[in-house]
Order: C-alpha cells, then structure tokens, then sequence
C-alpha cells in the first residue's frame, strides 16, 4: 500500500493481524452454484486483511440485484438497501463518517438503470466510495431479461425479437461522469482482480470498478473470449501504468494514435511503428485517451476490450471538502452557539 | 398569536379576530416633528388603534415580499402580536402588470393576542392596476387604499380589462383613496444620486413602505440598518434605498392627503414575559432541527433537494455548518433522503425536507427506513397538489400520503406544527419520537406555516428536552451455549425499538437490509409466522409511541366539537372565539399528533353530539377518525391554496352547531 491515499489515515487500523476469514459472515451464500459472483466475494475477502483497517469500520452498501446480496455474506458493518440508491445512500454515509471504508456493490442494472443518476453524480463528486460493478450484461434476480449493457438485438425473456436498446459502456460512461478511477477486471481473474482492488482501496475519492461476472444460468458465457487463454490474447488488452500497451500472441498488436483523427486505433506492431505504440497514463490529467481506449472494446464481440486502471487521477474529494467547511465555519463563526442563534438579531422584551 | 416551548397556552380571552373595523381606541393631536417650515407640516390627528390589517400588492418584481418583512419586522420590533400571510406567484418574474403576476403581502397586527392575518385589509397599497384589480375584491368598502398613480396610464390599465380608470370612474366610490405617484416621487427624491430611471424606481417599494411607517408610527432604525447590510457592497443602492425610504415618511407627515396617522399599541398584555421574535415556520422548524440535534448531541445531517416551499429550511440550515451541521443538496428526492438514511446508519440525525411531489418520490426510501428502524425526519411542507400543483399556495392534502404512501404495512408517526413558531416545538418532537422509538418520522408542515411569521418567545436552552440517546455498545443476547452475541432486530420491551449499532463499534458488525428479517438475529427470513410477527411488531411499536393526550377547550359544555390539525389552528380559533362571543357554546381540540392519535381522543370525540373536522383538503383526517372511530365526523372543506378565513369558518360552525 503506497501512503498516496491519506484519507485511509482516518480509518482506524485492525488492532491484529487479520485473515480472510474474519471477513466471512455467519450467513450461508445464496447465488446459484456456479455464479461469477463467488469469485468476486473471495477475492473482497481474500484482499481486506491486507487492507488492514478495523473491520467495524468497513461498510458494504449495495442496492438490489444478485450482485447486492454481497453484504450478507462480508462480517462488517452492511446495509442491502433498495434498488439503484446504493451510491446515494453511501455518500450520507460516507461524507458523514470519514472514518469509515465504505464500498458499494451494485450490479449492471442497479447502477446504470435504475440508479444511473445516483452512479454519476457520485463520480461526478469524487465521494471517497469504492463502487464494485458487477456486469453480467443481464438481469439475473428477475430471470433474465435484458439490462443497460446487454448487447443490441439480444433475445431475452422480455426481448423475444431482440433488443431494441443500444448497450452502455460503463468505463465510458464513468470517465465522461467525471470518475477520477476507473478500471475493469473479470471475475474468473483473481490476481487481477484483487490488483485492481488494491489500487481502488489505495485512490481518495470515488473509485469505479466495473468487474465481468459470469451468470452461469442467464448469460452463460458471455466474457469467455476474456477468459479463454487462446482467444483473450487477441480479445483483452491489459493496461498497467507506463507499459506500451500491447497484446495478442507476444504483443503482436498495439495501440497507436491515427495522426489523422487522433483516434486510437489497434495495429500490428512493426519495427517502423514500434516506437509509436501508445505507453498507457493511467494518470493523465485529460480523460480523453482514456474514454478512447475504453471505446476500442467491440461491444458485440469484445474484442479488444481493455482490462486495468484506464484512469486514476487526484482532485478533491467531496468530504473532505465538507468536512473543511464544517472546520472554515467555526474557525470563522466560532462554534454554534444555540441560545445566540435562536435569540437573531430583533428581540423585544415582555416584562411579567 | 404566540407560542412556547411547553404546550402553547390556548388564550380563550377577550375575542378578537373579530371581524369588525379596527376599534379607535384613542385620538390626540400631535405636532410629529420639528419641521414646521415645511409646506403642510404641522398639527396632524393621531388615532389609537387596537388592530390593522394591512396588504402590499404589487407586481411580483416590486418586491412587495421584502417590503412586507420589513413592516412586519418593524412592527415586531414595536411589541405587537402579528401574523402575515405571504401570497405569490411560483413564476418568478410572470408578465409585468398582468394578474398572474401580482405578489401580495398580509399583515395583521394588534395590541392584543391575535390569531390570523386576517381575512380583510383595513389598507391596500397596490402599486399599479393589475394588484389593485387583484385585490379589491377582498377590500371592504370605506377601507383605506393607497395607490401608486404613475402605473394608471392607458396601457397597464387596459392590460388587465379596466376600459376607464378606477381612479375617476367612482368605482372607488365609498373608500378612502390616497392616490399618490409613488413612481415620479421616488425618481424625485433620488436625482442626487445618480442613478438612472430604471434603477431609481425600483426604490418605489421602500418609499411605500417609509409611507406606511409614518402612517403606523413604525420604528425605522432597524429598516435602515438592514437596507445598509443588504446593499453592503453597494452603498450607492443602499444609501438610495434608505433616502426613498425617508422620502416617503416625510411625505406622509408633509402632505395634506394623509391627515391621520394610527397607533396600535404594543401587545404587551397578550405576551407572558419573555424574549421575543418573530419568527417564520420554516425557520422555526430549521432552528428546531439545529436545536434537536444539539439536544440529541448527534451530529444534524440535511440531504434534500430544491422544492418550493421548503428550500428555506435547506438555505437555513446551510448557513449553520458551526454547528457541524452537513447540508447535502442531492441529485434528486430519492438521492436526497437516501443520503440522510445512510447518515443516520452512521449515527447522524438524518433529515430530509420536501414537499408533496418530493414525498412521492421519496416513498420507497420511507419503507426502506421502516424496515431498517432508523430514526429519520422526513419534513413535508404541504403545498396545493395533485401533482405539481400549486407551488407557493397552501394545502393539507398530504396527510394520507403521509400516512399510508408506501407499499406494505409501513407505519409512520406523523406531527403537525399548528403555528409558524409552533414549528420549532413539533421539529423537537419528532426528532423525540424518531430517536427514542427508532423510526422515521412525518413533520407536516405546509405553505401557509413555511412563510408566514409572528412572535415567538425564544426559549431558553435549559427549557428543551433531553433528546441523548444511547448507541449499543455491546453484546445483547446469550445464545444457549452461553456464547454472547449481538443481535441487531433485539427490541427494548418499552418502546419495542431496537438498538442503534452505529458503524465504527467492535463486535456488533451486523447487516441490515429492506428484505424481512428474522425477529431478533435480523437475519434475511422468508417465513410466513416470522413476516406476520415483524408487520405486527413494527405497527405495535408506532401505535405505543407515547404522545401527550388531547387537551379540549370547552369552556361552556357545548354539545358541539370542532377538531383539527396542523395550520387551521389560528382561523379555528378565532372562529370559536367568534362564535363564542355570539353566545354559541363550542368545543375546540387540535391535534398536533396524527399518528399515532393521542389514546384519549377517541373518548373526547364520544363526549360531543357532533363532530366538525375544518381542513384544506377533502376531509382528510375525517376519513381517519371515521375509520377509527367510527364517528360520524363532518367535513368543512376548503381547497382553494388560502387558508381559512375566520368569519366563513365561523359562519360554517355556527350552522354546524344549529342543525
């Protein structure tokens, strides 16, 4: 953990050494057998104890979905609220108590349906909330119809003819939302996954996390071209800060900038254009090569679809500012001082 | 009429309210200055009033609102009992000079306790066609209507249908007109300072307003200072301000027009002893939260989102971040009164302020904090609906949403503030309830409280009630095998709440959610015996929240009782007052707790031969108190954004008390 996020410095630290299964609820886990979502639940509470924070004060907040069921199952502090609130709920936690970790799970439906207001205005107040998205590209919990990024023309229960609606992209949605972090893994990935985790854990203010999760029964294998090994290196693009970014069978392939449009497009590396390969600024101030690296994923066949931190930046967090309004108040009102208050300024006396 | 931190005495003496002419009570004359040089100065008749009711209309851009603080501020500062009644357009600038968009400002005062603005004007200022044509209808012959001349030209008469001038046509015929060119003498007296036309005349309202504190002999220092703080990066506008103000005093001591000047007395007599303020309902009910929440010694935590009437608690409330107290302006509703529930997970005394269409949206998250038993205030300042309705006019038509607008059983206490300063008092009762019994809470407010203002006596802090309340901190229940634990649905068998485990304390990590929970473990439960257990608890718990019984006035056993709730306290009261000086005995009971109702209201409602419920909807709390009680409750109703007038109300009881 580097000492960048000085906000964990108001979480109190576990008093002892802590293992994966202090984060382990008494309740038994109720996804069906086979869900992606175990895998994200494992590696949450394989990576906490390195976290290290007192875990009474560590929230989970979710909202409704498979995905929000997630609290239950972590021993902290949670709340499974209603659908789509989750970030609205997190933010009066969160601004109001800024020694607390608080992380909000939430799903594809949850957070880009029907809480999609909730989503941005959060990124767009950099709250200091960590927001675990889990995206299956379905709705589970109601039996399959189709969600916000489920792809155009799918057929589903509520779709028979295909769906009309074209997909949101939930990095680029995040990054024009104003997100200071974003990044994307996939379930099946744990040493991915949890690296994402740490670096979102370790940024001050709103971190986005969108991660692939398989639903075994609505949308069986809708990430295997990321998770096959042969069919992911030309499908997944791995981002890390300051690394060219190539891929495909031994980084065959890049990313280079068209000097025409200044789009980004993918080319076959060559000797004459090697030196041109995009080297990937996760902490670019300007968002605008990191939504044109999350616009290279096809959203039909997710080809090229970038994995990692696409944009990891500082700028004030929202309660830290609050918090710094409360202190400027009384350093420049003095404390409140109620009976001043209530007496205002015109009084009249009333003799008995 | 005033109000107190203890239970607001209700004064049945002397009636007032009464709907006559303000009673001379008095006359000298007096030479009023020393400028007996000028032109008209010298011996004027000063009259001695017990009451006046004055009105300012003008077009919404006249700043008739300010001007009406102003003269109520003055006239507070003076010891008067008061009550206003603010009326305006939700547009904020509607079409100069046209009906929609005259903006109006009652005030009622007196040397005696009063109970309403008053359903008539002893005086009308309008300040051009459109407001006098908007407000004449209400004024009774032979009163006093002073008139801005410069605005009765052709155009902005014809603007709104008047084909002749009312000034010279004899419609005006049996009142007193001061015709007076309120325009051209502002313009007038502001030509040193440079200013030009157009900025010149927007002083009229303060040259008006100088008018009217010469003519009630209003103290005006504090106008003055206020005008100097308002403009304070402006000195010019304030020092121009401050000289139309002067003008217009010196005119009405100087002309000829105004011969007679009132005086009214301070209400001394009508006051217990104390401080006081004046003060509107939705400061009161701000300085209620802040005071809550010092009593509570809880961190106060406002998430809401703009809505007209209650975006002044938000404004207030902001302004108070000394206090630690964190304003949150969300997204929408639903962001607004979610962040507050999260808040109060977090140990804050969450709050969210709104009003109708708000609530609606807000409803969801109401049921969320009834399953979660968390104590929130949900404020709702009642406004005309369905829909978005009447914005700035007044209404009591929530009350059912309020009481069963969620899905499932999802009961809510709910509080009515009966007067604006009353507003501080019900803010601290339910916070009360919300602390002490774990659960949401309806304050119900509405528009005619939010905006209208009279004295208040400012308690003093040792007055306010003990609001601490105790976060677990440990273990609460032994399993069989001797292991402790901490079980988050364990209830106190008093109150049937449950513990408050904020998150941060060790050892009571636990999960809560809006799924039904097992009694006890708070662990997710989809069994049938356990769901029927938890819907019957969580009512039982609403329905044993201890309340204050009903209190009844009824002085002369009368056969007859009139109840309400909320806001038409003031016109009932003065109705009953009428009626009793008329010699019809009347009961009178208000209650301020709705749900749930005080235990012996049903006994109350069983001694009368009849029951008369006034409201500002359609019966309301009638259908409750049938439904209840089944008692043949009568509706009096009135939808029309007003509040009640007395002498309709008293009109309709007295038939009420006949039949």
């Amino acid at each position: 953990m580097s000492d960048a996020n000085e906000l964990l410095t108001l979480v109190p630290k576990a008093a002892a050494k802590q293992s994966m299964k202090d984060f382990k609820s008494d309740q038994e886990v109720r996804w069906c057998p086979g869900c992606g979502d175990y895998a994200v639940l494992a590696a949450v509470q394989g990576f906490m104890p390195e976290l290290g924070l007192a875990k009474e004060n560590i929230v989970f907040v979710s909202g409704i979905g498979c995905s929000s069921r997630f609290p239950y199952y972590m021993n902290t502090y949670g709340m499974h609220s209603i659908h789509g609130r989750a970030p609205a709920i997190a933010t009066g936690l969160a601004t109001s108590r800024r020694d607390l970790s608080v992380w909000v799970v939430t799903g594809d439906g949850d957070a880009l349906s029907i809480g999609g207001n909730h989503l941005i205005h959060a990124l767009r107040r950099n709250v200091n909330l960590k927001i675990l998205l889990f995206n299956n590209r379905i709705y589970g919990l109601t039996k399959g119809q189709y969600s916000p990024t489920s792809e155009l023309g799918k057929i589903t229960k509520s779709t028979p003819m295909g769906s009309l609606d074209a997909p949101f992209n939930p990095v680029s949605l995040a990054i024009g939302a104003e997100a200071s972090f974003v990044a994307r893994t996939v379930d099946s990935d744990r040493k991915h996954l949890t690296e994402v985790l740490r670096q979102a854990a370790d940024h001050p203010g709103t971190a986005l996390v969108e991660i692939y999760q398989n639903c075994n029964i609505f949308n069986d294998g809708a990430f295997d071209v990321l998770k096959d090994k042969q069919q992911a290196e030309e499908a997944v693009i791995r981002l890390e800060h300051g690394q060219p970014i190539r891929f495909g069978a031994e980084g065959s392939k890049g990313v280079v900038r068209d000097p025409a449009t200044g789009d980004l497009q993918v080319v076959p590396v060559t000797p004459e254009n090697e030196s041109r390969i995009l080297v990937h600024d996760a902490h670019a101030a300007s968002p605008t090569t990191a939504f044109a690296l999350s616009r290279l994923a096809d959203p039909d066949t997710l080809h090229h679809t970038p994995i990692g931190v696409l944009r990891s930046v500082e700028r004030p967090v929202y309660d830290t500012l609050m918090s710094d309004q409360l202190d400027r108040a009384v350093e420049q009102q003095g404390k409140g001082d109620l009976s001043k208050v209530l007496a205002g300024g015109d009084t009249w006396t009333v003799v008995g | 009429m005033t109000s107190q931190v203890s239970s607001p005495a209700e004064h049945a003496d002397e009636a007032d309210d009464t709907g006559r002419s303000p009673r001379a009570v008095g006359e000298r004359r007096a030479s009023l200055s020393g400028d007996e040089g000028r032109e008209g100065a010298g011996e004027k008749q000063v009259r001695r009033l017990d009451r006046v009711i004055i009105r300012f209309a003008g077009d919404s851009g006249d700043g008739m609102q300010l001007t009406g603080d102003r003269f109520t501020s003055e006239t507070a500062s003076f010891g008067n009992d008061l009550s206003t009644l603010p009326n305006f357009p939700a547009e904020i600038r509607a079409p100069a000079g046209t009906l929609p968009g005259v903006s109006s400002f009652q005030l009622h005062f007196a040397d005696h306790d009063i109970l309403t603005p008053g359903d008539a004007p002893n005086v009308l200022v309008a300040m051009n066609p459109a407001a006098l044509k908007a407000n004449i209808g209400d004024v009774p012959r032979g009163a006093e209507i002073i008139v801005n001349t410069d605005e009765f030209t052709k155009r902005p008469m014809a603007k709104v249908g008047y084909l002749t001038s009312p000034l010279e046509d004899g419609s005006l015929d049996g009142y007193q007109v001061h015709p007076v060119p309120l325009t051209t003498l502002t313009i007038e007296a502001l030509k040193e300072f440079g200013l030009s036309r157009k900025e010149a005349e927007r002083s009229k309202n303060m040259f008006a307003l100088g008018l009217l504190s010469w003519m009630y002999h209003r103290p005006t220092e504090g106008t003055e200072r206020f005008l100097r703080t308002k403009f304070a990066k402006k000195p010019q506008i304030a020092e121009a301000n401050v000289a139309a103000f002067r003008a217009g005093w010196n005119f009405g001591e100087t002309t000829e027009d105004f011969a007679v000047s009132y005086e009214v007395a301070p209400a001394d007599s009508a006051f217990p002893a104390g401080t006081y303020r004046n003060i509107s309902g939705n400061l009161a009910l701000s300085y209620g939260l802040i005071a809550a929440s010092h009593q509570a010694e809880l961190p106060l935590y406002l998430g809401s989102y703009p809505i007209t009437p209650a975006s002044d608690i938000l404004h207030e409330l902001s302004r108070h971040k000394n206090f630690g107290v964190r304003t949150f302006q969300a997204e929408d509703e639903i962001a607004a009164i979610g962040a507050a529930l999260g808040a109060s997970f977090g140990g804050s005394l969450g709050v969210t302020t709104t009003s109708g269409p708000g609530v609606a949206l807000k409803s969801e998250t109401i049921g969320l904090a009834v399953s979660l038993e968390l104590p929130l205030l949900v404020v709702a300042i009642q406004r005309g609906g369905p829909s978005t309705g009447l914005p700035t006019k007044t209404e009591q038509a929530d009350l059912l949403q309020a009481m069963y607008g969620r899905n499932g059983e999802a009961p809510v206490p709910v509080i009515a503030p009966r007067t604006p300063a009353d507003c501080f008092d019900a803010a601290l009762e339910a916070a009360r309830i919300a602390l002490t019994y774990r659960t949401p809470v309806f304050l119900l407010s509405d528009g005619y409280l939010a905006n209208g203002s009279e004295p208040w006596r400012i308690p003093e802090t040792e007055e306010l009630p003990d609001l601490r309340v105790r976060f677990a901190t440990g273990p609460n229940h032994e399993l069989a095998d001797g292991t402790e634990v901490f079980w988050p649905y364990k209830r106190d068998p008093q109150t049937l709440a449950r513990p408050w485990a904020v998150p941060g304390t060790p050892g009571l990590e636990h999960r809560i959610g809006g799924i039904e929970k097992q009694d006890g473990t708070g662990n997710i439960s989809y069994d049938p015996a356990n769901h029927d257990f938890m819907v019957r608890t969580r009512q039982a718990k609403i329905d044993g929240i201890k309340v204050p019984d009903l209190t009844v006035d009824d002085p002369d056993g009368a056969r007859t009782l009139v109840l309400g709730w909320g806001s038409t306290y003031g016109p009932i009261t003065a109705a009953v007052r009428r009626l009793r000086r008329g010699g019809t005995p009347i009961a009178q009971a208000h209650l301020r707790h709705v749900n749930p109702f005080p235990r012996n209201l049903g006994e109350i409602l069983g001694r009368y031969d009849k029951v008369v419920v006034p409201e500002m909807n359609l019966g309301q709390l009638a259908t409750l108190l049938r439904a209840r009680y089944l008692v043949d409750a009568h509706s009096y109703n009135q939808v029309n954004g007003m509040p009640f007038k007395a002498e309709q109300l008293a009109t309709a009881l007295k038939e009420a008390t006949d039949v």
